[in-house]
């Protein structure tokens, strides 16, 4: 009585079709990555060396290490969170603590939308306007950390914003029935508890901001200099424009530079956004409810 | 209150009208709850019980789209007057929700949070204090030796009713004058319920409790006097016992024989 019917086969036939699509799509979306990785540690693999990171290029790039440019995506890195970080969480607590659902929050709310939509060439062209020219910075480490700083702006607001709204409300009521202000529940409660999700996206804006190439292009990022940064107003090398550079901009490289660039580049992507789930799960272990 | 506390009622609405948007929840309620009893609100859902609770410690502007008329007095002083400080109104009212929602700290981080909030600012607290109160705080919730042991683990480990009971342990410290209860029994287990009926009953006296709940059995057994709301308006205020027996009202006497609900 429980065999199957012509219905039920075709009916089954359908759906094994539906799932070995659905596999493929996914196998798909894998295949570019190990390509790509596979590719990088082939070709690039020779290069890497303690020398190959520590010292600077040599004859006309054609040669030596990139340790300028490591050291320039740090400090990228380091200054465009130190103005973007404390900005994206203040704007986050407003917008969701503080708020009311009214015309300007939702005008805000779709200014943020559009600008994580604004190509990164965009802001380059912004960053030159604004920071280069209009304040006079001039090309700078400044200039070219805080274009990155507008650009990743959208993604340390909308990460943190979701892990305030995480926290549950029945929080913040308890608090503010016992007389707490928005403040004080802010500080007591909801900080402490969304901290995990506000550090993993900062990390993860870490790791987007050492790739981008076009907005450090024309606002601090040298194809060449000779001597590591002193100070924010110095201009610099940074990884991402100098594989762009040596790649496009200059005959006669041997392949495995590039390359090299490349896999270290995409390594330091890679191990940020490894210690960012890693300490997301670690954190969640923590929580207490 | 700086100028202390005055009136003869706890607390007291007169032609109090409240709108959510466009639909008005609240239809021209007098309310009078008398110091240091229990009353108990009941009626069906949707009949304004909660609203008219919330807005006795103005909680309910919190939603940002409600709008009041006529007045609310707690303690004898009218808490919607100009230059009423809200904190100052939430300290001396407390609330409990349905659901027992303890802050995610410690259990003693969670008795202490509102008196570290308002006392321990303005003058030192040693650490004997605290641990009095604490202590004082818990043994008046029936929670003491249940949890003297572990009062350092996170209150979120605590079953519901303990959870509940540490709920109104923590309004103690700031001695509040009114406890407002909203259907606190109805996320418990029978024997959780019991317990903290009893919890309640015990605190009847020391402060003014106002609770709401759709327990008709609870309001009976576990209450001074009773307010039966339907659509909006207060429909019968009288002793529990009266109240139940003989209902001047027949939508009360239909409620309470459970013709509708």
């Amino acid at each position: 009585m429980f065999t199957a019917t012509t219905l039920n086969r075709r009916s089954q036939r359908a759906q094994g079709v539906a799932r070995a699509v659905f596999f493929l799509m996914t196998v798909t979306l894998v295949i570019p990555v190990l390509i790509i990785a596979g590719t990088l540690v082939v070709k690039g693999g020779p290069a890497i060396s303690w020398e190959f990171l520590f010292s600077a290029p040599r004859d006309g790039m054609t040669a030596g290490g990139i340790f300028p440019a490591l050291v320039g995506t740090v400090w990228l890195v380091a200054v465009a969170l130190l103005a973007s970080v404390p900005v994206g969480v203040a704007a986050a607590l407003y917008l969701s603590e503080y708020a009311p659902d009214n015309l300007l929050t939702r005008t805000i709310n779709l200014a943020i939308i559009n600008l994580a939509g604004v190509p990164s060439i965009v802001h380059a062209l912004f960053g030159v306007g604004a920071f280069v020219l209009f304040f006079n910075i001039g090309a700078s480490i400044l200039a070219a950390s805080l274009t990155l700083a507008v650009m990743t702006l959208p993604v340390v607001i909308v990460a943190t914003r979701e892990s305030l709204q995480a926290v549950p409300q029945a929080f913040r009521e308890a608090c503010w029935n016992m007389g707490a202000t928005r403040w004080q529940t802010i500080r007591k409660v909801v900080l402490p508890n969304s901290i995990s999700g506000i550090l993993t996206g900062v990390i993860l804006e870490v790791s987007r901001t050492a790739g981008e190439t076009a907005p450090i292009m024309f606002t601090g990022a040298a194809a060449f200099v000779a001597f590591l940064p002193n100070s924010v107003l110095d201009q610099t090398m940074a990884m991402s424009y100098h594989l762009y550079y040596i790649a496009t901009q200059q005959t006669g490289v041997p392949e495995e530079i590039p390359f090299g660039v490349a896999l270290v580049l995409i390594s330091i992507v890679l191990l940020m956004n490894a210690i960012s789930i890693g300490f997301r799960v670690y954190l969640r272990g923590l929580k207490k409810w | 209150m700086a100028d202390g506390d005055r009136g003869e009622y706890a607390i007291e609405t007169r032609g109090l009208n409240l709108w959510y948007g466009d639909f008005q929840a609240l239809y021209d309620v007098d309310l009078e709850v008398k110091r240091g009893i229990i009353t108990s609100m009941i009626g069906p859902s949707g009949c304004g019980k909660t609203t008219l609770l919330r807005t006795c410690n103005r909680i309910i502007e919190r939603l940002g789209y409600v709008r009041t008329t006529g007045s609310v007095s707690i303690l004898g002083h009218d808490i919607f007057a100009d230059g009423v400080e809200l904190v100052q109104v939430r300290k001396r009212i407390g609330m409990v929700f349905q659901r027992p929602n303890p802050l995610p700290i410690s259990i003693r981080d969670n008795v202490l949070f509102g008196f570290r909030l308002h006392e321990a600012r303005l003058r030192k607290v040693s650490a004997a204090e605290e641990d009095r109160i604490l202590e004082s705080s818990l043994r008046q919730v029936l929670l003491w030796d249940t949890v003297r042991d572990r009062l350092d683990r996170p209150a979120t480990g605590l079953s519901l009713e303990e959870q509940q009971k540490l709920c109104i342990a923590r309004l103690l410290p700031v001695k509040p004058e009114v406890l407002l209860m909203d259907e606190p029994c109805s996320a418990l287990d029978p024997a959780g319920t019991e317990a903290v009926e009893e919890l309640i009953w015990k605190l009847r006296g020391d402060y003014t409790i106002l609770i709401v709940t759709h327990n008709m059995a609870q309001a009976r057994r576990a209450s001074d006097e009773c307010v039966f709301m339907l659509l909006g308006r207060i429909i019968e205020h009288g002793r529990t016992d009266e109240v139940f027996l003989n209902p001047e009202s027949s939508e009360t006497a239909d409620y309470i024989e459970g013709r509708y609900g």
